[in-house]
C-alpha cells in the first residue's frame, strides 16, 4: 500500500422517506467509523481483534443499527443488509451499481438511505 | 470501481439500475425513459382527450407528488390539452394529514394548479380522529378506505372534472393482486389491474403509474428534489397490506421483474361469465345516490352505525344485521342522524350547480 490508511473515515449519512423517524427524527448525520473493521461486522469490539476488512456498507448498516438507531431496528436491518424496500445511494448513485454491501467506504462519502415503504 | 457509462447515451455516468430491465443509466436518460413510459401508458390506454379536466388525487406523499409533476410535464411537452387540478382529502388525522396537506399546498404553488381540499368532517360530519376515539383502532382503516373512495368522487364532482388520476404504482397494484388472491376476492381480482375504471355513476378513474416501479418513483423524486411528505399514518397502517408488501419486496429482491410479472398475471385472469352472473349487481344507494351493491351503500351503513353507536354495522355481518333490525323496528328514522349529502355526478341532466367550486386560495 502506497499511503497509510487513516484510522478513521468520516461519512455523511442521510435518512429520508420516513426512515429518519427511527434515527431521532434527524435526517442528516455526520459519523466517523474505523477504516478497518472486523470481518464479522461486529461493531462493538474496539480495537478489532481477529481478521479485519476495509469498512464497507455491510459494516455501516450494522454500525448504524447498533449506534445511531433509536427504535425498531427490524425496520432498518434484516438478514445482514437493509430491509427490502430501502433504497441506498452512494454519492447520489444507486448502490446496486457500486457493489451494494461490498462497496468500500471512502473518507467523505455521502450515503443516503430512503424508505419506499411509507404511504404514497 | 470505475464509473460505468450509461447504457442508453453511452456518455454520462450511470447512476441508477432500472429494476424493470436491469439497465444501468444516467440521470438524464432516467428522467427521459421514466417520463416516456408514463406517456406511453397514457397514450396506449387512451386515457385522456384534449380539453379534459383532470383531478390529481394528491396526498402529499411521494407517488402523488411525482404524479402531479409528471402530469404537468407531459401535459406541456406533448400538448395533451388537459386542465389539471389537485384534489386532496382531509381525513382529519391530527399530526398526519394536517402535515401532509401543507405539502400539497406547497405543491399547488410549485406546480401552479388549483387545489380543492374536501374533508371527512365536511362530508360525513366525522373526522378520523373522532371515529377512532369512538371505535378504537380496530377496523378504523375500513372506515377510512370506504370514506376516502367516496370523498374523492365527490370532490371531483365539486370540481366538475371528467377524470381522476391517482398515484397507484406497479408495486401497489401487484400487492393488490396478491391480496385479492389470498382473500379469494374474485370480483376485485378481475378488476384490480385495469388501468381505468368507470361505472355509469362514477367519474373515470385511472392510474398512469400502473407500470412505474416504486423504486423509480422514489429515485425520480430524490433526483428532482421534489417536495413530498412521508410519515406512516398514526392509526396503524393497513396490516394486511403490510404483509403483502413485505412479501412483494422480498420477491423483488430475489427477482426485480416479479412486480411486473404479477401485474401481467393479474391482467390475464378472466372471470367466467357464469361466475360474474352470481355476483351482486351494481345499483345506487337509496340514501345518498352513490354506487352500491346493496340498497344502502357501505359509507352510509358505516356512518349510520357510527351515529347510532353501532360501529360494527358494515364491518361484521352480525353488526349489519343488527342495524337492519333496528331500522325495521322503527316507523321513521330518528331525525338527528347525520347522512351524506346526495351524490350528483358532474354534468347531470339538470345542469344545476348545486355545489359551487371552492378553490383553496393561494396564501
Amino acid at each position: 500500500m502506497a499511503s497509510q490508511t487513516p484510522p478513521n473515515i468520516s461519512l455523511k449519512i442521510e435518512f429520508s422517506g420516513g426512515l429518519e423517524l427511527l434515527f431521532s427524527n434527524q435526517r442528516s448525520h455526520k459519523i466517523s467509523i474505523p477504516s478497518e473493521v472486523p470481518k464479522d461486522n461486529n461493531t462493538r469490539l474496539s480495537p478489532p481483534d481477529g481478521s479485519t476488512k476495509p469498512a464497507d456498507i455491510s459494516y455501516l448498516v450494522y454500525y448504524l443499527r447498533d449506534h445511531l438507531l433509536q427504535e425498531r431496528g427490524e425496520l432498518f436491518e434484516e438478514d445482514g443488509t437493509v430491509r427490502p424496500g430501502i433504497l441506498v445511494l452512494v454519492n447520489d448513485t444507486d448502490w446496486e451499481l457500486e457493489g451494494e454491501g461490498d462497496y468500500v467506504l471512502k473518507d467523505g462519502d455521502e450515503i443516503v438511505f430512503i424508505s419506499t415503504l411509507h404511504g404514497g | 470501481m470505475p464509473p460505468k457509462p450509461c447504457a442508453l447515451c453511452l456518455k454520462s455516468r450511470a447512476m441508477i439500475k432500472r429494476p424493470k430491465t436491469g439497465q444501468q443509466i444516467c440521470r438524464d436518460c432516467f428522467y427521459y425513459v421514466f417520463e416516456t413510459e408514463v406517456h406511453n401508458t397514457i397514450t396506449e390506454a387512451k386515457l385522456f382527450k384534449p380539453g379534459d379536466k383532470v383531478a390529481i388525487g394528491a396526498s402529499g406523499g411521494k407517488d402523488s407528488t411525482v404524479l402531479a409533476y409528471v402530469m404537468k410535464t407531459l401535459n406541456e411537452r406533448y400538448q395533451y390539452g388537459l386542465e389539471l387540478f389537485l384534489l386532496s382529502i382531509d381525513e382529519g388525522i391530527t399530526g398526519y394529514r394536517d402535515d401532509s396537506l401543507e405539502t400539497v399546498k406547497r405543491n399547488q404553488q410549485q406546480y401552479d394548479m388549483p387545489l380543492k381540499i374536501l374533508s371527512y368532517d365536511e362530508l360525513y360530519g366525522w373526522t378520523m380522529d373522532a371515529i377512532v376515539s369512538r371505535i378504537g383502532r380496530k377496523n378504523n382503516c375500513t372506515f377510512c378506505g370506504v370514506f376516502r373512495r367516496q370523498a374523492l368522487d365527490r370532490g371531483a364532482a365539486m370540481l366538475n372534472v371528467d377524470h381522476i388520476v391517482t398515484g397507484h404504482n406497479a408495486d401497489d397494484i401487484a400487492e393488490t393482486v396478491l391480496m385479492n388472491i389470498m382473500r379469494g376476492d374474485i370480483a376485485r381480482l378481475g378488476r384490480c389491474t385495469s388501468i381505468c375504471t368507470e361505472g355509469e355513476d362514477t367519474i373515470r378513474r385511472s392510474k398512469p403509474f400502473k407500470y412505474a416501479y416504486e423504486k423509480e418513483i422514489v429515485m425520480y423524486a430524490y433526483f428532482k428534489k421534489l417536495d413530498y411528505f412521508s410519515t406512516e399514518c398514526i392509526y396503524s397502517p393497513d396490516a394486511y397490506r403490510g404483509h403483502a408488501r413485505a412479501f412483494l419486496k422480498d420477491l423483488e429482491a430475489a427477482r426485480p421483474s416479479a412486480i411486473i410479472d404479477i401485474i401481467h398475471s393479474g391482467e390475464a385472469f378472466e372471470v367466467k361469465e357464469e361466475i360474474k352472473a352470481t355476483q351482486k349487481v351494481q345499483q345506487t344507494c337509496q340514501r345518498c345516490g352513490y354506487m352500491s351493491s346493496n340498497t344502502l351503500c357501505k359509507a352510509c351503513t358505516l356512518l349510520e352505525g357510527l351515529e347510532r353507536g353501532m360501529a360494527n354495522a358494515g364491518i361484521t355481518d352480525r353488526g349489519t344485521k343488527q342495524l337492519l333490525q333496528v331500522q325495521q323496528s322503527e316507523v321513521t328514522a330518528p331525525e338527528n342522524l347525520r347522512t351524506i349529502p346526495f351524490f350528483n355526478k358532474p354534468f347531470a341532466a339538470s345542469g344545476s350547480v348545486d355545489s359551487p367550486i371552492i378553490i383553496e386560495s393561494t396564501s
